[in-house]
């Protein structure tokens, strides 16, 4: 069995009587990539910052690497990094400064080559002394991405990487992930509403519904417990709310694990 | 403690400056200002009261450089919070693995240097015009200017904890909490003449101290060692409440889940 990376046991996040997440579990193994889908408002990106600590979970649990995170979150977070289409990195700052700020808070070791190592990866070397003010979207998130590279992390959480992106540069990133995650192992955690991201890049999948775990598994799993020919039709299924209940219980590993919870959630 | 990571928080603000250096200005137009006003004013004051500067007047360009020191220490910690919030890099920043003890240490040697700056700028610039040398008071007055700077820390860690709390319509208290408590501070008149009721809010700060202090050595005295103590002893404890309560609101903040609120709007 791989290594687990990351362990989401039973996370819950309450806002006064509204339930962001409600009983997350879910784990990652070394090297792979599990997508956390939903529409607007399914609880990825709170599920994220409670990975990140940004968030105190209402209950429920994070290890990370084996270790609490909230016992040992400064450590952690040493091995971790994330790209959100939500932040932005200072916009006075060059690119090849606002990277250097980052790489010294995370302790890389000779961070000018990292730095261009990075850039190369994400193709805008040629953005180094530019203003990140003055970036496009699209190279504005490729630096972000740039960022969430610089300390070579041992889990990745991406949260809709390619949201601003041309097919074109999309694919670049999707091709940077793999690489990414066949190069050095890297556990990721990735949240897109590109069905076409999740398929090329995702080994297992979440589809969450208001908090909870609909369906999780293989993206090919998946279909079959939706029966539909592809994640887009059940992405769309899921966010009119229509029949939800699969044809058959979803066969659910968790990095190599049973999921009971999810088991009962979809067979409920 | 890890000093890498407030080095690398320090040097991303000054790259602030070196990218932008009309932001330079802030540092120098307002104190500028300040002095220009209060330093006539205190001309005129002499003038009309006849020969040479007495001690009251002389007293306001001290008063006007060392409030200085107390503003810029707080702007120091509370805009640079803002400064992550307008970049939208917060939630950049406190994922990354930066302890809050290094996030604020970063803001307190901010604080130093924009004090630093003005203070050196407005002694050159109070000594040319009007011949006031800051330096040529008491050096024991350099506890109490420390004093200042403390304080000034405590006040923007009060206000960046309130901006964290109330949200971004609450962002102007950045600026206006050093204000807040500039009419009990003694800044530009004694505490004595304050009604009796306020004379006690007065006691309860340091700056009053320290003001009063500042008066006495422009008059020739030396500097009373029990209002050092009381300011000291003063600011360890407002230090210490302002630190609980910015690291309580910074649970609250997680728990609540302003921190990422305020980063996204």
């Amino acid at each position: 069995m791989s290594e687990i990376v990351l362990e989401v046991r039973n996370l819950t996040k309450r806002f006064a009587d509204f339930t962001a997440v409600d009983g997350l579990s879910f784990s990652i193994a070394r090297g792979e990539i599990f997508g956390l889908l939903g529409v607007n408002g399914a609880g990825k990106t709170t599920a994220i910052n409670m990975i990140l600590g940004l968030l105190t979970p209402t209950s429920g649990s994070v290890e990370v690497f084996g270790d609490s995170l909230a016992d040992h979150r400064i450590e952690i977070l040493k091995r971790v990094n994330f790209c959100s289409t939500y932040t932005q990195l200072p916009g006075n700052l060059t690119v090849a400064q606002n990277l250097m700020v980052f790489a010294q808070l995370y302790g890389v070791e000779n961070p000018k080559r990292r730095i261009d190592e990075v850039l190369d990866l994400l193709e805008i070397s040629n953005l180094k002394q530019r203003v990140a003010g003055h970036l496009s979207a699209g190279e504005s998130t490729r630096l972000s991405l740039c960022k969430s590279l610089l300390n070579t992390p041992d889990l990745l959480l991406l949260d809709e990487p390619t949201a601003s992106l041309d097919p074109d540069i999309a694919d670049k990133v999707r091709n940077v992930v793999r690489h990414v995650q066949r190069e050095h192992g890297t556990a990721i955690l990735y949240t897109s509403h590109n069905m076409r991201d999740v398929e090329e890049v995702c080994d297992r999948i979440a589809f969450l519904d208001k908090g909870k775990v609909l369906a999780e598994g293989t993206p090919q799993t998946v279909l079959s417990d939706f029966d539909e020919t592809s994640l887009e039709k059940v992405f769309i299924r899921v966010a009119r709310g229509g029949e939800l209940k699969p044809q058959k219980p979803a066969a659910v590993s968790s990095a190599g694990s049973e999921n009971s919870e999810s088991e009962e959630e979809i067979s409920s | 403690m890890n000093f890498r990571i407030v080095r690398a928080l320090v040097t991303r603000y000054l790259y602030l400056f070196n990218r932008t250096p009309i932001r330079i200005v802030e540092l120098i137009f307002w104190p500028m200002v300040g002095l220009l006003v209060w330093g006539f004013l205190s001309r005129y004051i002499a003038e009309t009261a006849g020969g040479g500067m007495p001690y009251p007047a002389t007293a306001l360009i001290g008063a006007v450089i060392l409030w200085d020191v107390l503003f810029r220490a707080q702007q120091g910690v509370s805009i640079y919070f803002l400064e992550d919030v307008w970049s939208r890099n917060l939630l950049n920043l406190f994922a990354a693995p930066v302890r809050l003890s290094e996030y604020l240490a970063s803001t307190y040697v901010i604080g130093f240097v924009r004090a630093g700056f003005t203070v050196t700028l407005l002694s050159i610039l109070s000594a040319l015009l009007y011949a006031f040398n800051i330096f040529e008071m008491h050096w024991q007055l350099m506890p109490f200017v420390l004093n200042l700077l403390i304080f000034g820390w405590t006040l923007g860690m009060i206000s960046t904890a309130l901006i964290l709390r109330y949200g971004p319509a609450a962002e102007s208290l950045a600026w206006a909490v050093p204000f807040l408590i500039q009419p009990f501070a003694a800044v530009f008149y004694p505490v004595a003449y304050l009604p009796p009721a306020l004379q006690v809010v007065a006691h309860a700060l340091p700056p009053s101290y320290i003001f009063e202090g500042m008066r006495e050595s422009l008059n020739g005295n030396t500097i009373a060692t029990s209002q050092l103590l009381a300011a000291t002893g003063l600011n360890l404890l407002y230090l210490a409440l302002a630190g609980v309560l910015f690291v309580r609101v910074m649970r609250i903040a997680r728990e609540r889940g302003l921190l990422t609120k305020f980063s996204s709007q």
